[in-house]
């Protein structure tokens, strides 16, 4: 490796800094005699000092860019270095930094230049020769170059994990705004294209266990988050109606970062962390604790609230669904339960088969019981007494026990598995 | 009820379980030779680790407990926690004496004790999976070391072996002086006999046993765990969470060594 690709590197993976996506789950690919192998579980190598799961060498294939969208670093008009991976460094980068284990893959994004095509064919091709002359089972994401025709589309699904079409903004109208050049429909049109061959691959594959993979962890998208004026409401309805609708596996939210200024752009110091948590956190709600968007948000409260996570957000404006009751209630109940999370509610669901549960129990098995003491029933709990509280009496009730903690998790737990309870 | 030494082998803790049985005798104590306390009464009594017995009783267990319970004592034993031994002796005798074969109700003391040893042991071999680094040596052989909390060896060779077939690769655990070497075809336990060379200071310089192009890509990769960095976001209390420092001994992305 000379001089070159370490300069080239430095660039172009600050430029692809920017999105947040690094999951390298889901994706299950056997080594037969090959390099890697990936078993669905996701591993963070390292972490920034930003917090953020290293798992993936995330980078661009060149920063040259012949679109101008303001939120970008690489656009156009930006006076910047600009640089170009060969298809050969990106190989060698990978190859070499899987082998000594410090990734599980390759996470590649590009700047458009020359055009769409020209774009993609370039990723695809990097990602067949791991696949076939290196024979590499590890992960790989590749881009989806909105625009690129559906032939090259489809071919890149035949070598990736995952494919990822960014939604870049919340809203069609602050695309627009943003980048002029970008519109929807170029972007749900490889994103439809994809789900169908993805579904069709799904049906081969139960047919016959040799068909080929397709994108086996599926798709993603990101959109940046406190450039334009959308409420959570909307960004949690769009992101809901693409997991259902478009059957994306995850959708990211990137806290927009202040790196140029434009009038377009709001001028803020910091990126808006504490959003970007509050809407992991509900999309996670969304995925995994069955809750819909209207119990998180709706027309009279748009917005998730900064005081207290989503759940316990819930929980004191649907006071009359509670107290739970630890011994009796469904799954579904108790995962509702502010300061309970899936594998607490799994060690009490296997625990009352065999006798009541009670409160002591619960406080060995460390549930965070601050704040789900007054919102269950069970034999030992002296708390469960909401029903005599206003919901702002009980919000500051729950605030005074556990101001500290809650502060420390909502700045902690920025990325990936918000640690929801 | 007696004192009972053993090597300190699983194998071994399985034997003593066995002769515990055998002699009517539960233990009051279970010491590792060579850190034998003394003792106020009487006479420890010595286990000499016995293939046959540790597998009857091995056999016995995974008979009566799920195959995922007899896993869990046996990681719970490798995290090495002072006491371990008797726990995992009072679960086990629970399982022969009472048939009390469902070890999740964790409503007990003792079961929610050893679901909280195997989740601290998943942590670990987690951790191992993530921050191995291997450098590459000049006659092709993939190696790191480390030094976990917990004794994971046994539970770590599976993971590089499938991701690894086509490179030979050794990996040490220098705080418990044994590791697991690949050779293309098997894997194998090694234990380090002599350490006439400090490992620590060849795994870390750049002696002529390592590859020059090897620096290469370490410091490529400080190159880009230092490039993806965004200050705007500084976190530093996440990060030490994810990466305690203890670990930083053998990140190449923690050193900046770069020219
Ligand atoms: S097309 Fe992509 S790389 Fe180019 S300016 Fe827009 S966001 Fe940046």
């Amino acid at each position: 490796m000379n001089e070159g690709t370490q300069e080239k590197l430095k660039i172009l993976a600050d430029a692809a800094k920017y999105d947040v996506s690094c999951a390298s789950s889901g994706s299950k690919r056997k080594n037969k005699g090959g390099l890697g192998n990936s078993d669905g579980m996701g591993i963070c190598h390292s972490y920034t000092e930003d917090g953020r799961c290293v798992s993936l060498l995330k980078i661009l294939l060149t920063n040259h860019c012949i679109f101008d969208c303001a939120y970008c670093v690489s656009r156009k008009s930006n006076d910047i270095k600009r640089a170009a991976f060969t298809v050969k460094e990106v190989v060698d980068l990978t190859i070499n930094f899987y082998r000594r284990n410090y990734i599980e893959g390759l996470f590649l994004s590009s700047g458009i230049f020359k055009n769409a095509d020209y774009t993609m064919e370039r990723l695809v091709r990097i990602a067949k020769e791991l696949r076939t002359i290196h024979k590499f089972n590890g992960y790989i994401h590749l881009k989806a170059i909105p625009g690129a025709s559906d032939e090259l589309i489809r071919e890149a699904g035949m070598y990736a994990d995952r494919l990822s079409v960014n939604m870049e903004l919340p809203s069609e109208p602050s695309l627009k705004k943003l980048a002029p050049e970008k519109n929807y429909q170029e972007i749900y049109k490889p994103m439809s294209s994809l789900r169908h061959a993805i579904i069709e691959h799904k049906e081969e594959k139960k047919k016959s266990r040799k068909a080929p993979l397709f994108a086996p962890a599926g798709q993603s998208t990101q959109m940046i988050i406190g450039a334009t004026p959308e409420h959570d409401l909307h960004i949690l309805s769009l992101a809901d109606s693409l997991y259902k609708q478009q059957q994306l596996r995850r959708v990211y939210y990137s806290g927009y970062v202040p790196v140029l200024s434009d009038s377009r752009l709001p001028s803020i110091s910091h990126p808006p962390l504490l959003r970007e948590n509050r809407l992991y956190q509900a999309d996670w709600l969304l995925r995994f604790y069955g809750f819909t968007v209207n119990e998180l948000v709706d027309e009279a409260n748009p917005d998730l609230p900064f005081d207290v996570d989503p759940k316990l957000g819930y929980a004191l404006r649907y006071r009359h669904l509670f107290p739970v009751d630890i011994n009796r209630a469904e799954k579904e109940m108790l995962l509702r339960i502010p300061g309970v999370g899936v594998k607490s509610v799994r060690l009490i669901l296997q625990s009352r088969r065999f006798g009541k549960v009670t409160y002591d129990h619960l406080r060995k098995m460390g549930l965070a019981l601050n704040r789900a003491k007054y919102f269950i029933s069970c034999p030992g709990n002296p708390f469960s007494v909401m029903g005599e509280h206003t919901e702002n009496r009980l919000k500051r009730m729950i605030l005074s026990d556990t101001t500290s903690r809650l502060h420390k998790s909502s700045q902690l737990n920025l990325f990936a598995s918000p640690a929801l309870t | 009820m007696i004192s009972y030494i053993y090597d300190g082998s699983f194998e071994g803790f399985l034997t003593l379980v066995f002769e515990a049985y055998e002699r009517k005798a539960y233990p009051e104590t279970i010491m590792i030779k060579g850190k034998v306390q003394p003792l106020l009464f009487g006479e420890p009594v010595e286990v000499f680790t016995d293939e046959s017995k540790s597998s009857r009783v091995w056999r016995g267990l995974i008979k009566k407990v799920s195959h995922g319970n007899a896993r869990k004592l046996y990681r719970a034993f490798l995290s090495e926690q002072s006491g371990v031994e008797m726990l995992l002796f009072r679960l086990i005798s629970d399982v022969f004496d009472r048939n009390n074969t469902k070890l999740d109700d964790f409503r007990q003391a003792e079961i929610l004790e050893l679901h909280r040893l195997d989740k601290m042991i998943g942590r670990e071999v987690h951790r191992m999976h993530a921050f191995v680094r291997f450098r590459k040596s000049k006659d092709g052989l993939y190696f790191a070391l480390i030094e976990p909390d917990f004794n994971v060896i046994p539970l770590i060779g599976s993971h590089f072996k499938k991701r690894y077939t086509d490179q030979p690769w050794l990996i040490l655990d220098i705080r418990r002086n044994y590791g697991i070497h690949y050779d293309l075809k098997e894997m194998k336990e090694v234990r380090i006999i002599e350490r006439s060379r400090g490992l620590r200071e060849l795994y870390h310089s750049t002696p002529e046993g390592i590859e020059e192009s090897d620096d290469g890509y370490q410091e490529l990769w400080r190159t880009y765990f230092n490039s993806v960095n965004i200050p705007e976001r500084k976190n530093l209390k996440l990060h030490l969470q994810h990466v305690p420092v203890r670990y930083w001994k053998y990140l190449p992305e923690k050193h900046n060594t770069s020219k």
